[in-house]
């Protein structure tokens, strides 16, 4: 087990390193000049010249690159351009809504895929299995971004039951603690007294949460039915009813607990595209949080922060599947007892 | 082989002219055909026949783990302690299974839950029939262990099944079988088909242990004639979902009447008695289609004694001895060849 | 058990794989859902010009936001007067291309990388694996949007860059079925009977490796044609006025209020096209998969 884990840890720094490296020589070949772009088109040759010198782009691209590498080593991904803030605190301000939007998103896919995948194998056939498989389908085809504009042209603009986006309203005077709005609310709950906080910020995250959860939701409720069928199908699925224990248990217990297995990995996979999804659906949501800041700085050409977001969302979805692969064999007893 | 005192016990389980079939894309799959069975108390009636032959369907049919849909009891009835099971609501079956009708498979590798540990699966029978605790459960899942002769029990219970050799494991499923309060009827479907020769043998005197340890009827299943020379109080020769002969174990060995019985006998290695007459030999051709069988004899094509009637009908009952009958036309053939 | 080999026999009478992969299809009826639903994309991108009632660039001012069912438009206008039907129809025959082109580019390199990678195996196998890796450590919209940011916005880049970051998967997928194929008795056969390496690798070790590529190709057209649209949404694909699914949607995200197929007939497009691809591709699937057959 151990051995197993440090094994991962130890593909992962060529993995990380590998990313790094493609992240930047990908940008470092874009056309254009990040010179150029911070001073706009009115700068002369020898401000220019300047300001390349600063940024060390008059240098090789390989020394360029070492630089960057040092520098990435130590956590200091640089500045933006545009803003001239650190890109790192950039990234810590707008991760946590990004973050939160996730996650939300993954537990109501994971708990309702999951219920519905094990609906559809129990009753196989039936037309509620039927029905959950043809809309898990739709929900794959789907684009997320229009989605999101239909929901909230149904729930804002009609039935004006939902704000159209952002993480609160905007006219609570409102500083963030954490920068988890829940917990914030909660907070606030009980430093403040009213619910009022929770409540806008539960209702913000509805929307972008049906969203961005619907595509992992389907392809959780369609990994869970097919993995379940074939646990169903298992010989120790007939020893335990060969036992005498009671159905509902057999599925629950003995078949969920196998069938899941395959289900985590799914849930693990989905969680880190959902990171890369969040472009769309912040973008749609006007959720401030770190796609929508990559989209923006794409927009500008602000390389360093493009370059800085992308190493960024490339680590935490390889840490994701370090973690997921760590859980899958804590929850699988054959590879924990190696 | 086992003396047979001529068993008067009560009659456990009768099964009266079961057919059970499979409905799928293609037809109807007639698994089993016309078959009656009956267990008495304390006896091991064992089942014979190749793979395919509606053996396992018809232990199924008892304990009712065929899938249904597609499988489908077209008619019969399976009487248990004086209740028909093929009529009781599911509930009762559950309630059956693991206490009075109990299990064990084939492949002890895929039988057991991959991620419990095997004290748990037999605690949970335990939990499930009775209202104790789950260290009590554990506690005699202990006690269990023991009795089918796994070492250090105590550690054993917190094993994985992966942690577990084939044999272990084997023991490890009777053992669950056994964590019935009230013993009645256990069906082994080919227990030993799976293991080394060696442990082979040590599974099958275990089961005979038990056996009387805690008076329990088998039904055992198997396609392998060794096992059954050790195992058998009576027989009945399956062939294609039909039964074709069904007698004490002495006259299955010494005087067999139908073909398929001699054929199945002559494939035995260690069978001396035959060896001189004639080569050990495979019974020639295959098991005829289950979807497109008609209504003469299954074993009509393969069979070295047909007669032109027996692609027509199937044979009604021949009674040999109280003990012994067999459903074949030309079964007199069989009789001089024994003879000699 | 025992009677699971018997069905089991009764469903292996193979009358050659071409033939049986069809007739089973046709007993699928999602399968021939997702056909029909394709094949009647594919003409209405062959035939635009013939069926669209109207150039899905006409702007006509009076005729702005006419809702569906009204004044002869069957679908209503876009907020530039712009007949949405034709527009929509033109926007098929973008789609199609883009999905085609795209998983064509991805399926050339792919193929080459994972057949010559599995095929002489060592040293090049596992930098070409390591490679990939890196490429799969990226999340896939991510590497879309780096890789067109790069090139510029365009359709014809979105295209490329949609090919590009898909290559890993296919090259892992065929790499893959190579191996598990190329030690079989047939491939060491015909190289003793002197073929080359590329006849072995194309001709011999290729055709048997398809199946599961077949599958993912299907799939991988709807997924491109998802990726264009969110792509031209974002602004890195199609630029205006090109009458493309995504496109539309993204300039229509402020008549939400006001008028609603603007927004919704475009997505309705997308979904009935991926759908399209994607029942086809999981029906391909349950046929040609050997582990889901049973």
């Amino acid at each position: 087990m151990l051995k197993h884990i440090l094994k991962r840890l130890g593909l992962l720094i060529p993995t990380l390193f590998g990313v790094v490296t493609l992240v930047f020589f990908m940008i470092a070949l874009a056309p254009g000049d990040p010179a150029r772009v911070m001073l706009g088109e009115r700068a002369n040759a020898a401000q220019i010249e300047q300001i390349r010198q600063e940024l060390g782009l008059d240098k090789p691209l390989i020394q360029q690159y070492g630089l960057y590498l040092s520098r990435v080593v130590r956590l200091d991904l640089g500045e933006s351009i545009t803003s001239g803030q650190k890109i790192k605190d950039e990234i810590s301000e707008r991760f946590p809504a990004t973050i939160e939007l996730a996650i939300w998103a993954m537990l109501f896919a994971s708990i309702v895929g999951i219920i519905l995948g094990v609906t559809s194998a129990r009753k196989r056939n039936s037309w509620v299995d039927y029905t959950t498989m043809g809309g898990a389908l739709v929900g794959v085809s789907m684009p997320v971004f229009w989605l999101g504009l239909v929901l909230i042209m149904i729930f804002s603009v009609w039935l004006d039951l939902l704000p159209t986006g952002g993480r609160m309203n905007v006219r609570y005077y409102f500083e963030p603690i954490t920068n988890f709005y829940i917990i914030d609310g909660m907070i606030l709950w009980i430093t403040e007294g009213t619910p009022k906080y929770l409540v806008s910020a539960f209702q913000h995250l509805i929307l972008p949460t049906i969203a961005l959860g619907t595509i992992p939701l389907a392809i959780i409720a369609r990994t869970t039915r097919s993995s379940m069928l074939e646990v169903l199908q298992q010989d120790y699925i007939k020893t335990a009813r060969s036992a005498g224990i009671r159905e509902r248990r057999v599925v629950y217990r003995y078949a969920l607990r196998n069938a899941l297995l395959p289900v985590v990995t799914v849930i693990g996979l989905q969680f880190g595209l959902l990171l890369s999804g969040a472009i769309l659906t912040e973008t749609v949501f006007s959720w401030p949080g770190i796609g929508k800041w990559i989209y923006v700085a794409i927009g500008a050409r602000d390389y360093p922060a493009v370059q800085g977001g992308i190493i960024f969302i490339s680590t935490f979805f390889v840490l994701i599947n370090l973690v997921v692969d760590i859980l899958y064999s804590v929850i699988n007893p054959r590879i924990r007892m190696q | 082989m086992k003396d047979t005192t001529k068993n008067t016990n009560k009659v456990l389980l009768s099964m009266e002219h079961l057919n059970f079939s499979f409905n799928i894309q293609r037809g109807v799959v007639k698994a089993v055909r016309d078959l009656s069975l009956t267990i008495r108390e304390g006896e091991t009636l064992t089942l014979v026949g190749e793979s395919g032959c509606g053996k396992s369907v018809t232990a199924h049919a008892i304990n009712q783990l065929n899938p249904m849909p597609p499988g489908e009891v077209v008619s019969g009835s399976i009487n248990f302690k004086g209740r028909d099971l093929l009529t009781l609501p599911m509930h009762e079956i559950e309630a059956l299974r693991g206490t009075q009708i109990s299990m064990i498979f084939q492949e002890p590798m895929t039988a057991l839950n991959p991620v419990f540990t095997i004290g748990s699966q037999i605690a949970d029978v335990f939990m499930t029939h009775q209202k104790i605790s789950k260290q009590e459960g554990l506690k005699r899942a202990v006690h269990l262990l023991d009795l089918v002769k796994i070492p250090s029990p105590e550690t054993r219970v917190h094993s994985y099944p992966h942690q577990l050799s084939g044999g272990m494991r084997q023991r490890a499923m009777i053992a669950m079988a056994l964590a019935s309060p009230e013993p009645g009827l256990m069906i082994a479907d080919e227990p030993t088909t799976a293991l080394d020769v060696t442990i082979q043998a040590q599974i099958l005197d275990l089961l005979n242990d038990l056996k009387s340890k805690v008076n329990m009827s088998i039904l055992l299943i198997t396609h392998d004639m060794g096992v059954v020379a050790e195992m058998a109080d009576r027989v009945a020769v399956m062939y294609a979902g039909r039964k074709v002969e069904e007698a004490d174990v002495f006259s299955i060995f010494e005087e067999p009447r139908h073909p398929y019985t001699l054929g199945l006998l002559n494939s035995l290695p260690s069978n001396q008695k035959y060896k001189g007459a004639r080569r050990l030999e495979a019974i020639d051709g295959t098991v005829p289609d289950l979807l497109t069988i008609g209504e003469g004899c299954p074993f009509c094509n393969r069979c070295t004694f047909a007669l032109p009637i027996c692609s027509k009908e199937f044979p009604g009952e021949t009674v040999i001895t109280e003990e012994h009958s067999v459903w074949c036309h030309n079964h007199k053939a069989v009789e001089e060849i024994i003879a000699k | 058990m025992s009677e699971h080999t018997q069905l089991e026999l009764l469903e292996i009478q193979e009358p050659g794989p071409w033939r049986e992969t069809w007739y089973n299809l046709k007993k699928n009826r999602g399968a021939m859902t997702g056909l029909g639903i394709i094949i009647f994309f594919i003409l209405l991108a062959l035939f635009a010009p013939l069926v669209a009632p109207q150039d899905p660039l006409d702007q006509l001012i009076e005729a702005r936001k006419i809702p569906p069912m009204t004044d002869g438009y069957i679908l209503g206008t876009d907020d530039l007067g712009r007949d949405m039907l034709s527009r929509l129809i033109y926007g098929a025959r973008i789609s199609m291309v883009i999905g085609i082109v795209s998983v064509g580019i991805s399926l050339f390199f792919g193929l080459i990388i994972g057949v010559v990678s599995a095929y002489y195996g060592g040293i090049l196998d596992k930098i070409v694996m390591r490679v990939i890796d890196i490429m799969l450590a990226f999340p896939y919209i991510l590497l879309t949007i780096v890789i067109v940011s790069i090139l510029g916005p365009s359709l014809t880049n979105a295209m490329i860059a949609i090919g590009i970051s898909q290559v890993p998967k296919y090259a892992r997928l065929v790499r893959a079925s190579v191996l598990a194929e190329k030690e079989n008795d047939y491939v060491i056969a015909e190289r003793a009977l002197g073929a080359s390496n590329l006849e072995l690798m194309f001709r011999t070790i290729l055709p048997n490796c398809l199946s599961a590529t077949i599958v993912q190709t299907t799939l991988g057209v709807g997924e491109a044609i998802l990726s264009s649209a969110g792509l031209s949404f974002l602004g890195l694909g199609a630029q205006p006025p090109t009458p493309e699914w995504g496109l539309m949607i993204a300039s229509s995200k402020e008549f939400i209020t006001n008028a609603w197929w603007i927004v919704t007939l475009p997505g309705i497009a997308i979904l009935l096209a991926v759908l399209g691809f994607n029942l086809f591709g999981d029906g391909l699937r349950d046929i040609l998969d050997p582990k889901m057959r049973s």
